[in-house]
């Protein structure tokens, strides 16, 4: 089986493998990377996103030959308890979920708007978070801790 | 003859698990660990009842370490469910940790021989006049909490609570945001391995004939499990489960299914099944004046599919004729007693231990998915053995909450007064839960070899808030009612918990024709409502909506307001919603405003965050779901072909909490549904001149009631 070399959260990865296996698969089972979650396995609901370059995108239909030589940042590499992602830090402010499933998709979409766009609108927001699917009816305070995270780290 | 001394009333869940200790227990590290029997569900539970014991206790918050659930060592508390974990759990736990204090505070008395009304306590540490102290930690070798509540102590009077009653943040977010594994789903036991479970498209085939051999030649592959019509496979990676099971799939022949009703005729097919008939409630009135007229209207609702985000998950493990379960099921005990009758062992055999899923909204394939794991665990040679449902089989074979059909007539008076009120259901059952019956209710023991047949759900008790009657009784003043509800004994469609149970369509149905008697009338629906109810707290959170809906502001074209109010179970959270549409056919809603009184408020977010999400999933029910089947498939598998409300779609919400500290608290993950429901239905009627009385309320189906109406 060939080695498939790309970047994971700013690190180098190689992996052995199935070049038709998916990138969820490689990461959650080979790597133990759990932020991004199995929903549907069909690109479809969001909650396995990662970030290639700056784009989200669903991790369980993407087969790791795509991979190759790419940046891929899962929620991981957002940030951590010590230093957290402005998002993370603006999540936990509003208090944005109730079971979180979906949360670290919800994340990496967010995370991948502030990127392309560091101050959008609430329809922005909308919009970009339109794939990622909330059961629980989280979305107003998910969109709210977004805006916030974008405001506090808006330069003046 | 003497009467006898009155018992003090212990909590429902500490009269069942007195002892102490089995709730709460001072650990040397200056922690001090709870015990609920209740789990997280994403309802915030565990910070509530967090927030309860650090107050009673005087400790804080940080100290308390909540213990996930698990039949090895937690009090028994059934099932999480019905929102009553705050008024179960909440004061239960409230009175256990105003016993413990009692006992350290007559324990520290002793040791600093200070009287106990002079000590006080603070985050743990017990102090008296002379700085002379002592703490929880320094005393709990000399305290055993091996004892049974007494109900001799007193929990602090609201005015004295610190930690209830305030916004705390969750205690289990963190770890969500940071993806620190919680989930059930993220959770790597040492040497796990992976199983799935084979289950046929079509609805109620059996598995006659299985060629196993691509299977076993899938490379990973470990075992294959055959018992009866259950079939499934393990091997040592997620990938290679697939992938067998894949093989397995083209190897399978079955039988021909079992027919599923006609999806565009649910009416016509709840209402010619047999059935089991119920007089829920009557009530007469000599009074009464003779009706000059009867309005007769029916209201359906569609089967709706839980949808968790996540596939039902679970592991499980054997080590000789004994067996630990994870699970995410709302019940340990409840599972393992079914488990217990399928493995044909004794309970004590079996460990049942809750950790997180995502959020279930009632009785999905959390309990399924843990018989599978124990029955595949079996040939992994003692390594556990984790399962996962595929998304499809999350929307096809899991339980979904009933279809209904109600029919109301009302006897109206010469002035279009309400003087006769009859109210019938058709419906499955809504309770199919595990471990309440002889029978389990598990998927897969229907499957196996010798199978039990497939429990027929049932209904709760009106006591306990009924199930498709749940809320059909009328809070309202009418004169004289009858209320009957008639459970199907057929049930090709398999149905148990959802939400609410029959709540959603029984306030759905009484409040939209409520509204449409109020238009009749030309009265103002708020004002008929407020005229027909005599309890202040029902009225309170009717006009508290109003107010800040500000209600019959200016009217514009192309938008609608309607309101909706419930008391949910008629024993819970008072909630009125009022909902703002916008469009012609193709509607949204807007924004909803609601306000909400669940007596006393332990994290007044906590309750507002459940009101917004019960509003939000109400939306996304009215609006667009609805299990779709022919009549040998559930057909409705996958996201695009059950959708749910998407962010863009989602309505503004605005949530106004009523707090009395006074009152004891109830849960409020289930107060909005009902009158989100009947808000929007009467918010297209207002906006758009139709009354839709079919869920879902789409575009298809206001053309038809336009349509109808021209």
């Amino acid at each position: 089986m060939p080695t498939i070399r790309f970047r994971l959260n700013g690190t180098a990865a190689a992996v052995e493998v199935d070049p038709d296996q998916m990138l969820l698969d490689v990461l959650r089972g080979r790597l133990g990377v759990t932020g991004p979650h199995f929903g549907c396995g069909a690109n479809e609901c969001g909650a396995c996103y990662v970030m290639i370059g700056d784009r989200a995108m669903a991790s369980c239909d993407m087969p790791m030959w795509s991979v190759a030589d790419k940046d891929v940042t899962t929620v991981e590499g957002l940030g951590t308890a010590e230093q957290p992602h402005p998002l993370q830090r603006a999540f936990i402010s509003e208090q944005a979920m109730q079971c979180g499933y979906c949360v670290s998709g919800v994340l990496v979409s967010a995370a991948a708007l502030l990127k392309r766009n560091p101050s959008p609108t609430e329809a922005e927001v909308r919009a970009a978070l339109d794939r990622n699917l909330c059961r629980c009816g989280s979305h107003n305070r998910m969109v709210r801790a977004v805006l916030r995270a974008a405001s506090e780290t808006a330069t003046p | 003859m003497s009467t006898p001394s009155p018992t003090p009333k212990l909590p429902v869940s500490l009269a069942v698990n007195p002892k102490l200790s089995s709730w709460v227990k001072f650990t040397d590290e200056g922690h001090v660990a709870i015990s609920p029997g209740k789990v997280e569900i994403g309802q915030g539970i565990v910070t509530a009842l967090a927030q309860i014991a650090a107050d009673e206790l005087d400790v804080d918050i940080a100290r308390v370490e909540m213990i996930r659930a698990s039949t090895a060592a937690s009090p028994n508390e059934g099932v999480t469910s019905g929102s009553l974990s705050i008024q179960q759990s909440g004061r239960a736990l409230r009175q256990v940790c105003a016993e413990v204090r009692l006992l350290f505070l007559v324990a520290a008395s002793e040791r600093l021989g200070v009287d106990a009304s002079r000590l006080d306590i603070n985050d743990g540490t017990i102090s008296g006049p002379g700085n002379v102290r002592t703490s929880y930690w320094e005393l709990a070798g000399e305290v055993s909490l091996d004892r049974e509540a007494t109900a001799d102590a007193i929990a602090k009077r609201a005015a004295l609570r610190g930690i209830a009653g305030q916004s705390i943040q969750r205690v289990d977010i963190p770890d969500k945001v940071f993806a620190r594994p919680r989930f059930i789903h993220d959770r790597a036991l040492p040497g796990l391995l992976h199983g799935r479970v084979l289950r046929p498209d079509i609805s109620g085939a059996k598995l006659i004939a299985l060629d196993e051999a691509a299977a076993r030649a899938v490379p990973g592959f470990i075992a294959i499990v055959r018992d009866g019509g259950f079939a499934g496979v393990v091997a040592d990676s997620e990938g290679a489960a697939e992938a067998a099971l894949k093989a397995l799939r083209k190897g399978a022949t079955w039988s021909a299914g079992e027919p599923l009703p006609n999806e565009d005729d649910l009416a016509g097919f709840l209402r010619t099944q047999p059935v089991e008939t119920t007089i829920i409630d009557t009530r007469s009135s000599a009074k009464t004046s003779k009706p000059s007229r009867t309005v007769r209207r029916q209201y359906t609702r569609p089967y709706i599919a839980h949808a968790s985000i996540a596939p039902s998950c679970a592991m499980a493990q054997w080590n000789g004729d004994r067996v630990q379960v994870w699970t995410h099921s709302q019940g340990v005990y409840l599972l393992r007693a079914d488990l217990a009758i399928v493995l044909k062992l004794p309970a004590e055999s079996i460990i049942v231990e809750h950790m997180e899923g995502a959020g279930c909204y009632g009785h999905n394939a959390a309990d399924d998915v843990a018989l599978d794991a124990v029955l595949l665990a079996k040939a992994a040679g003692g390594r556990p053995v984790r399962v996962q449902w595929s998304r499809h089989d999350e929307m096809s074979h899991a339980p979904f909450g009933a279809a209904m059909a109600i029919e109301i007539e009302a006897d109206l008076d010469a002035d279009n007064e309400i003087v006769g009120w009859r109210h019938a259901i058709w419906s499955n059952g809504h309770a199919a839960r595990p471990g309440r019956a002889a029978q389990p209710a598990l998927l897969a023991a229907t499957e196996i070899a010798n199978p039990y047949p497939r429990m027929i759900s049932s209904n709760p008790p009106a006591a306990n808030g009924g199930g498709g009657d749940r809320n059909s009784v009328p809070l309202y003043d009418f004169p004289a009612w009858t209320i009957t509800s008639h459970r199907l004994l057929s049930m090709p469609v398999r149905t148990s918990a959802l939400r609410t149970l029959g709540g959603q369509a029984n306030v759905f149905a009484i409040e939209s024709l409520l509204d449409e008697i109020a238009a009749l009338r030309g009265e103002d629906p708020i004002e008929f409502r407020l005229r027909h109810l005599r309890d202040e707290r029902a009225s309170d959170v009717i006009r508290a909506a109003a107010r800040r809906a500000q209600w019959k502001s200016q009217k514009r074209a192309g938008v609608g307001h309607g309101v909706g109010f419930a008391r949910y179970k008629n024993t819970g959270a008072y909630c009125a919603a009022i909902a703002e549409i916008a469009g012609d056919d193709d509607i949204r809603v807007k924004r909803l405003t609601l306000a909400v009184d669940v007596g006393e408020a332990i994290n007044p977010d906590g309750v507002i965050n459940q009101i917004e999400g019960g509003a939000i999933q109400a939306t996304s029910w009215v609006l667009k779901e609805r299990v779709r089947f022919d009549r040998t498939h559930i057909t409705s598998t996958s996201w695009t072909d059950y959708p749910i409300l998407t962010f863009s779609e989602v309505p503004a919400v605005d949530v106004e909490v009523i707090q009395r500290p006074e009152i004891e608290p109830v849960g409020a993950g289930e107060a909005a549904h009902g009158p989100v429901t009947a808000a929007i239905a009467n918010a297209v009627f207002d906006g758009l001149g139709v009354r839709v009385r079919d869920l879902p309320i789409t575009r298809d189906r206001i053309i038809a009631a336009m349509e109808l109406a021209s």
